[in-house]
């Protein structure tokens, strides 16, 4: 009895799974057949979102999704694209690269999807680039950081700066802007963000001043002490801590605690630390895409519209992700069909104001913009400067 | 090899054949599209890594959690071999080869090394070793730059992994496993699971058999690890981390302890579901562990325990159910 029962269960699951995978192939076949011919009014365009939607990041994910959602209804209240409406189709990938390549050869095989946004992490649009490249998938990453994410890839675009550009533009601003002739960076080695930031403003800073320390720790330590007692003892103007806002918030408290005399600065890792941590970041500086206390109309309305849909202040990342949907459509209304050279064409002679500022694309892909650096100014952002790099 | 046995491996191998040519069919006429196909070589990858787990787990009772370290080691050994053979003029099958060879033998000696001092201890402790040992092949290789390019991942690897490659690969995997398990040393191994005092005490050198089992196991992990890197085209440190680990040790319990076969279809499954449960969105992760749990309960010991799914199994019971039917017609 008990094993025809456990049979039944096995059957079922099998089923499930089964039913699971042909229920949508059909759209497929339709979508595929229509994709080389210009899109037809009223037809839906499919975009994709790949991201974290569930797991230890999924805040990242859903902020894109849901940056990505506002933009395609507020394309759709304005008459869609040529007349057809957007649709935002987003799947998770637990931050995993595997599923980020079954979600993404999903998106083109069973939704048909025309363009991507995504992936939201490096590694898992890294994972997907080379897939991507050979399909000629118009590919826009609102938040992959990573510089190879671009290189040789004419079909992929990203928004947001890469994180060498953003480490030597901190570097920039520490130097010039601060007035600081020494640097302390202590950065995560087994994170590429932070390493990739660390390294480039080792390198830009090293020749603006001296870097004293550069120290890494591990993703799962806690306790800062040691490493930031032996840095006071060099007595840095500035430390460099890019890293996200969980571990920078324990640093910054334990330089509290210590009662070091150093101003911190950090990267877009860094958004939405006023949150947990406003008295402790008190007069810090990071890099961000934008600052949220900008007055430009396009980023209050931008700013105001989600608060209304989903009921929170947006993150970097959301901005980012509302901004790709708008290139990305934009794109594909200049090109007038849904044909992937001309969308890429289209993305790549993009020029046009955003809410995370001015936008054109250089010959990899990668934007050419101006950083925000924000001061934390009793719990608020507040815009300090912008910098560039050059 | 006595008739019977010949009989049996002739079946199975006209059965793969036929799943094989099954399924290319299928990608011709396009039923099956890019999508299915890469599940179905991440299916492939899963049945490797499960059922080379499976001989260390299952067939030689030592509960390992490392094996992510050694589908590390195996992938990026495989990923900068081939890295350096990319411009030689050489076929991509040939390339592909070398590297799961070169894979191969250099994850088999990380097992080897970590096996030797692992392997004197049992149950909880040499979990809690291996899974040490995992981490440290994972944390060496962040910090091997120069090599690895660390935490920034490894890109430029080539893409020569196919449906077709990974397919026979992992034939070939699951052939030299199954008649690893049912020769002279697999029996050796088994007894080792069995009662480790009583096989010594009848002359198995059982540390010689635990390293040997371990040092396949490991070296397997190794040809997995190859070919999803040159499937996915991107390494970095953080896809081997413990929950991989975790993940194929869930498929080897799943499908049953020291049943091959019970690894193969719990391969399927668990790789099948989490993509299949993707219309339930949010819930997918929820339904999955849900699954999970009710097969737990409901048959701790997996799919097939310790049993292995044959043809000449199915025919057995058939001749033996039709005789009965026989017997009772006659009497």
């Amino acid at each position: 009895m008990k094993k025809i029962s456990i049979i039944m269960a096995m059957l079922l699951l099998v089923m499930a799974a089964l039913a699971g995978c042909s229920g949508s192939s059909d759209t497929a076949a339709t979508t595929a057949a229509g994709e080389t011919t210009a899109a037809a009014a009223g037809e839906t365009i499919k975009l994709g979102v790949i991201g974290p939607l569930t797991g230890e990041y999924s805040m990242y994910g859903t902020s894109v999704e849901e940056g990505a959602k506002l933009a395609a209804e507020e394309i759709n209240a304005a008459g869609g694209i040529n007349g057809s409406m957007v649709e935002i189709v987003a799947y998770d990938s637990k931050g995993d690269k595997t599923e980020a390549v079954n979600a993404y050869n999903r998106l083109r095989d069973q939704d048909g999807i025309v363009g991507l946004i995504g992936g939201t992490f490096s590694g898992e649009t890294l994972s997907i680039k080379e897939i991507a490249v050979g399909d000629n998938m118009p590919v826009l990453t609102p938040t992959a950081t990573n510089g190879e994410v671009t290189l040789n890839a004419p079909n992929v675009f990203r928004a947001c700066y890469t994180d060498p550009y953003q480490g030597s533009t901190a570097a920039v601003f520490a130097a010039e802007n601060l007035g600081a002739t020494k640097a302390a960076v202590l950065y995560n080695i087994e994170d590429p963000y932070s390493e990739g930031l660390a390294e480039a403003f080792n390198e830009k800073f090293s020749a603006l001043g001296t870097v004293t320390n550069f120290e890494g720790y591990t993703a799962n330590d806690s306790d800062f002490k040691a490493v930031l007692t032996k840095i006071a003892e060099s007595d840095p103007d500035v430390i460099f801590l890019p890293d996200y806002v969980a571990k920078v918030g324990i640093i910054l408290s334990q330089i509290q605690e210590l009662g070091l005399d150093v101003v911190a600065i950090g990267g877009d890792g860094w958004d939405g630390i006023e949150v947990d941590y406003a008295d402790v970041a008190e007069g810090d500086y990071f890099a961000n895409h934008y600052a949220n206390t900008d007055e430009a109309p396009i980023v209050q309305n931008f700013i105001s519209a989600y608060e209304a849909k989903w009921g929170k202040t947006p993150s970097a990342l959301a901005a980012l992700a509302y901004d790709s949907t708008y290139i990305m459509a934009q794109a594909i209304e200049k090109a007038g069909s849904t044909d992937a050279d001309a969308i890429v064409a289209q993305l790549a002679a993009t020029d046009g104001d955003y809410v995370t500022g001015h936008i054109t694309f250089d010959e990899n892909g990668d934007p050419v913009k101006s950083i925000s650096m924000i001061q934390v100014v009793g719990g608020k952002h507040v815009l300090a400067a912008k910098v560039s790099a050059e | 090899m006595n008739r019977k046995m010949l009989k049996n491996y002739i079946i199975n191998l006209i059965v793969v054949a036929l799943i094989y040519a099954g399924i290319k069919v299928l990608i011709s006429a396009g039923v099956i599209n890019r999508y299915y196909e890469g599940i179905i070589i991440f299916i492939m990858i899963n049945i490797i890594l499960a059922t080379s787990l499976n001989l260390a787990t299952g067939f030689l009772g030592q509960l390992t959690l490392g094996h992510a370290g050694f589908m590390a080691a195996g992938a990026y050994v495989s990923a900068i071999t081939a890295i350096a053979l990319k411009n030689s003029g050489m076929p991509n099958l040939l390339i592909l080869i070398i590297s799961l060879i070169a894979a191969a033998i250099v994850s088999a000696l990380v097992g080897i090394a970590i096996g030797i001092p692992a392997l004197r201890l049992r149950g909880d402790y040499l979990a809690i070793i291996t899974l040490g040992f995992g981490e440290m092949i994972r944390v060496i290789i962040n910090n091997l730059r120069g090599l690895t390019g660390g935490a920034q991942g490894l890109t430029g690897i080539p893409r020569i992994a196919t449906f077709d490659n990974v397919f026979w690969v992992t034939a070939l995997v699951i052939l030299v496993l199954y008649r690893l398990t049912h020769s002279r040393q697999g029996r050796a191994i088994v007894s080792i699971r069995e009662d480790e005092i009583a096989a010594e005490a009848v002359g198995v050198k059982t540390t010689y058999f635990k390293v040997l089992g371990f040092a396949i196991a490991a070296g397997f992990a190794g040809v997995g690890g190859g070919l999803y890197a040159h499937y996915l085209a991107f390494l970095d440190p953080k896809i081997f981390g413990f929950m991989r680990s975790v993940e194929i040790l869930v498929i080897v319990v799943l499908g049953g302890m020291g049943s091959l076969t019970g690894s193969i279809f719990a391969a399927i499954i668990l790789t099948i579901l989490p993509e299949a449960l993707r219309s339930f969105s949010d819930y997918r992760m929820l339904l999955y562990s849900f699954a999970l749990v009710l097969m737990m309960i409901f048959r701790p010991i997996g799919m097939f325990g310790t049993k292995e799914f044959s043809w000449q199994g199915i025919y057995d019971r058939y001749k033996m159910l039709r005789d009965a039917v026989k017997r009772r017609e006659k009497a």
